[in-house]
């Protein structure tokens, strides 16, 4: 019955979700395939859960359903958990190895979660960690660990490399095009070894 | 034709460049504020464009638009449709000449709202059209059409896309921008627009007379279609439509009803030719009211017997949920699967260095034991940090206190109010209180700008919509013309400063008003504003956690000590609250 191919982004708000979704989605109408998506926005996000669905060729709509995401890109080891029951059985998960406690940890208490901790529950998935922070920093940019993310899942998106690259490059501020296209073929090289 | 990934609020506000629209008016409010920020952001525009002071203005504005012979958008969310619902009643006795169109974007699960009200009902109403989406395609589609349909029933139209179609994406094909040739023109005729009983009383027959024609046209505009394919049925709308093409199997009728008023024999035609029908929508029991009105000894589930919740979004796994406990499909396609229980949930938070944090803390310091209304807008946020006893709709915060002091509380009472949330309606709250006597304190959060819907300038701003310098209203001024005797600006960012004013302000009776005023942090940010960051002296630091539960997301303990995260937009408020002067601007040990 399903004829698309979903990818799921989580993170936080501000860490480039909906750039990252809009070069998916760019990258499609260079292919001429269709796309649906949806995302987080408004009441300050900033901070919040950000959630954001890609559905390649999808003909109808823009949700995912819960256990049937081909693809899971998590910007945070803790939004990776939350959303994790989005992925199907087989389905593999591109990680960033990077944990922001929510500040609600502090303010009431709670027990904090740890990267071993996170890492270990998520074991049933295939997982493909990397340090995205690390790569953009060396790719030119900290702002560029979207489009890092990005580079790694590409191994496994259904999309033509090139166009996902050309899809940055036009999606990206001018002054940055270099930078992200640096970010986005290190991060494919990390992603080779998943 | 062309094809872009567009937001769907993207794709309404080309359609508007299709249509052309020529007058254009709103009040943000999320899901909707895209529309008029992408139509404002137009570098060639032959319309003209404002944000309003809000929706009632909004409305009144584009109606005298469409009077004129323009096409008119006025944009809001839902709950903004209550304060326009005033002239929308009227508004569809007298009618338009231009083409009016008021999109109202409903938020099913309320995602940043404060009730889950369906501007459906309003159109039942009104006794106007309404457009509803199922897909970013058919929003673009439904807005072209929506200004003819105006046009041709000279009434007005409410669209009303819903959160999941304002703010999904997808692939749309697009029509060629036109330049709009219109010039307007007020044409006199009391008995149109004079609504003296004696006029009324034939307006209203007219309004009642347009609707079966309006029926039957909107049936003819293909937004209601169905097909038949077996004796059960199921019958959705908005954005439930595709969930239910995705979901149903073969030999089971369909029928898609985008456009409201609906048309009751073509309706009957269609479910009496069936043994049971599924009607699934969200929010309010629209179209199954209406299918129970005629389905005579047809099988109706849906919200009445439980089959489909009043409440809430619906999503593809709830409506094959709904479809299999109906019978109308065979088994699950998609299996059960439970989120990860118990993690510390991470909700929208006020940004790092937000100055309404900074307000909180120093309210709470000098206002211990008080009672705290409070309205919406960022600050709606401060109830994480117990700041916010009460939030119920734009512009209340000031009324609610009032009403709670006349009802004899003995404790404080301060509430806290945006300058956009204090100009929409905060101002006649303000002139009640003070008139009768109150004896309350009003923080006036001012960050000069509408930071919660994407940044939105308003009449406090300094700019237009289109950019313009304006004047600005004077807060001050106006809190002053209407009675109040104590009305100070202060800098939130400097504690003792604003605490001290605070005191002031709670030794003295009556109507206090403290004007909280620093730059938005996300505005100072583009502006180029750049205080330094703020570091922790891990040798002084004690770890008591004083900075911690100030709430600030670029704060946070690494292991016994506090750490402060590259998010720090430099306040410094943190270093003024730390017991042992630990937190120093960063290479200035």
């Amino acid at each position: 019955m399903k004829s698309s191919f979903d990818i799921l982004m989580v993170g936080i708000g501000g860490q480039g979700t909906i750039l990252a979704s809009n070069i998916i989605g760019q990258a499609c109408l260079l292919e001429n395939r269709r796309v649906k998506g949806a995302e987080t926005h408004g009441m300050a996000q900033r901070g919040g859960s950000v959630e954001s669905h890609i559905r390649i060729d999808g003909k109808f709509g823009p949700l995912i359903a819960p256990g049937q995401a081909d693809i899971l890109l998590s910007f945070d080891l803790l939004e990776a958990l939350r959303y994790s029951h989005y992925l199907k059985a087989g389905g593999t998960m591109v990680l960033n190895r990077h944990l922001v406690l929510p500040t609600s940890v502090y303010m009431q208490k709670i027990e904090a979660p740890t990267e071993e901790g996170i890492i270990a529950a998520l074991g049933r998935f295939r997982l493909c960690i990397l340090d995205a922070d690390r790569i953009a920093q060396e790719a030119g940019s900290p702002l560029s660990q979207n489009v890092v993310m990005l580079g790694a899942a590409s191994r496994m998106i259904p999309l033509k490399p090139e166009s996902l690259l050309s899809a940055v490059k036009n999606l990206v501020p001018k002054k940055t095009i270099e930078i992200n296209a640096r970010a986005f073929e290190m991060g494919r090289e990390s992603g080779s070894s998943c | 034709m062309e094809r872009q990934y567009l937001l769907g609020n993207e794709a309404i506000a080309h359609a508007c460049l299709e249509a052309p629209v020529d007058f254009v008016s709103g009040y943000p409010g999320t899901p909707s504020s895209e529309v008029i920020d992408v139509l404002r952001s137009r570098q060639e525009r032959a319309y003209y464009i404002e944000w309003s002071t809000n929706e009632k203005v909004a409305l009144e504005n584009a109606l005298a638009a469409a009077w004129c012979g323009l096409r008119a958008l006025c944009t809001m969310k839902h709950v903004g449709l209550n304060v326009a619902a005033d002239p929308l009643m009227t508004s569809a006795y007298t009618g338009v000449t231009g083409g009016l169109v008021i999109m109202s974007a409903d938020d099913p699960f309320a995602h940043s709202s404060q009730n889950e009200q369906d501007s459906r009902c309003y159109a039942r109403f009104a006794r106007v059209p309404c457009l509803d989406p199922a897909t970013i395609q058919e929003a673009h589609d439904m807005v072209r059409d929506a200004f003819a349909l105006s046009e041709e029933f000279s009434l007005p139209v409410i669209f009303r896309p819903t959160t999941r179609i304002c703010h999904s994406k997808g692939d749309v094909a697009l029509g060629p921008i036109v330049a709009s040739q219109r010039k307007g023109e007020f044409k006199k005729d009391p008995r149109q627009y004079v609504v003296i009983p004696a006029h009324t009383r034939i307006l209203h027959k007219k309004l009642n007379e347009k609707q079966p024609a309006i029926k039957k046209r909107l049936v003819e505009l293909g937004y209601n279609t169905y097909s038949v394919r077996g004796k059960t049925a199921v019958i959705a709308s908005g954005i439930a439509v595709t969930y239910v093409q995705e979901l149903i199997p073969e030999g089971i009728s369909f029928m898609k009803i985008g456009a409201y008023p609906i048309d009751e024999s073509w309706l009957s035609g269609f479910v009496r030719q069936h043994d049971t029908v599924l009607v699934i929508e969200e929010l309010a029991p629209e179209i199954e009211e209406q299918v129970l009105q005629v389905a005579g000894i047809v099988n109706v589930l849906g919200k009445k017997n439980g089959y489909v919740p009043y409440e809430g979004e619906l999503s593809l796994s709830a409506v094959a949920a709904i479809m299999v406990k109906a019978g109308s499909i065979p088994a699950i396609p998609y299996p059960a699967v439970s989120p990860v229980q118990d993690l510390p949930l991470r909700p929208p938070i006020l940004c790092a260095g937000c100055l309404h944090r900074a307000a909180f803390y120093a309210i709470k310091r000098v206002f211990k034991d008080a009672v705290y209304p409070s309205d919406i807008g960022c600050y709606t946020l401060g109830l994480q940090l117990g700041v916010v006893d009460t939030t119920i709709c734009m512009g209340a915060s000031i009324t609610v206190s009032s009403g709670i002091a006349h009802s004899g509380e003995p404790r404080d009472i301060i509430c806290t109010i945006g300058d956009s949330t204090f100009l929409h309606t905060g101002i006649q709250g303000l002139m009640n209180a003070v008139y009768n006597g109150a004896d309350i304190t009003v923080v006036i959060l001012d960050n000069r700008i509408t930071a919660m819907t994407g940044h939105q300038p308003n009449p406090n701003t300094g700019v237009t919509a289109c950019g313009i310098a304006s004047h600005p209203v004077s807060l001050d001024a106006v809190c002053r013309a209407c009675g109040v005797t104590f009305v100070e600006t202060v800098d939130p960012y400097d504690i003792t400063g604003m605490m001290n004013v605070l005191k002031e302000a709670q030794s003295r009776k009556g109507v206090k008003v403290v004007i909280a005023k620093q730059q938005c942090v996300i505005m100072a940010k583009r502006g180029g504003v750049k205080r330094g960051r703020y570091m922790v002296d891990a040798e002084i630091c004690t770890g008591c956690g004083t900075c911690v539960r100030y709430g600030c997301p670029a704060i946070e303990m690494a292991g016994e000590k506090a750490r402060i995260t590259d998010l720090c937009s430099g306040c410094a408020v943190c270093a003024q609250l730390c017991p042992t002067g630990a937190i120093v601007r960063e290479g200035k040990k």
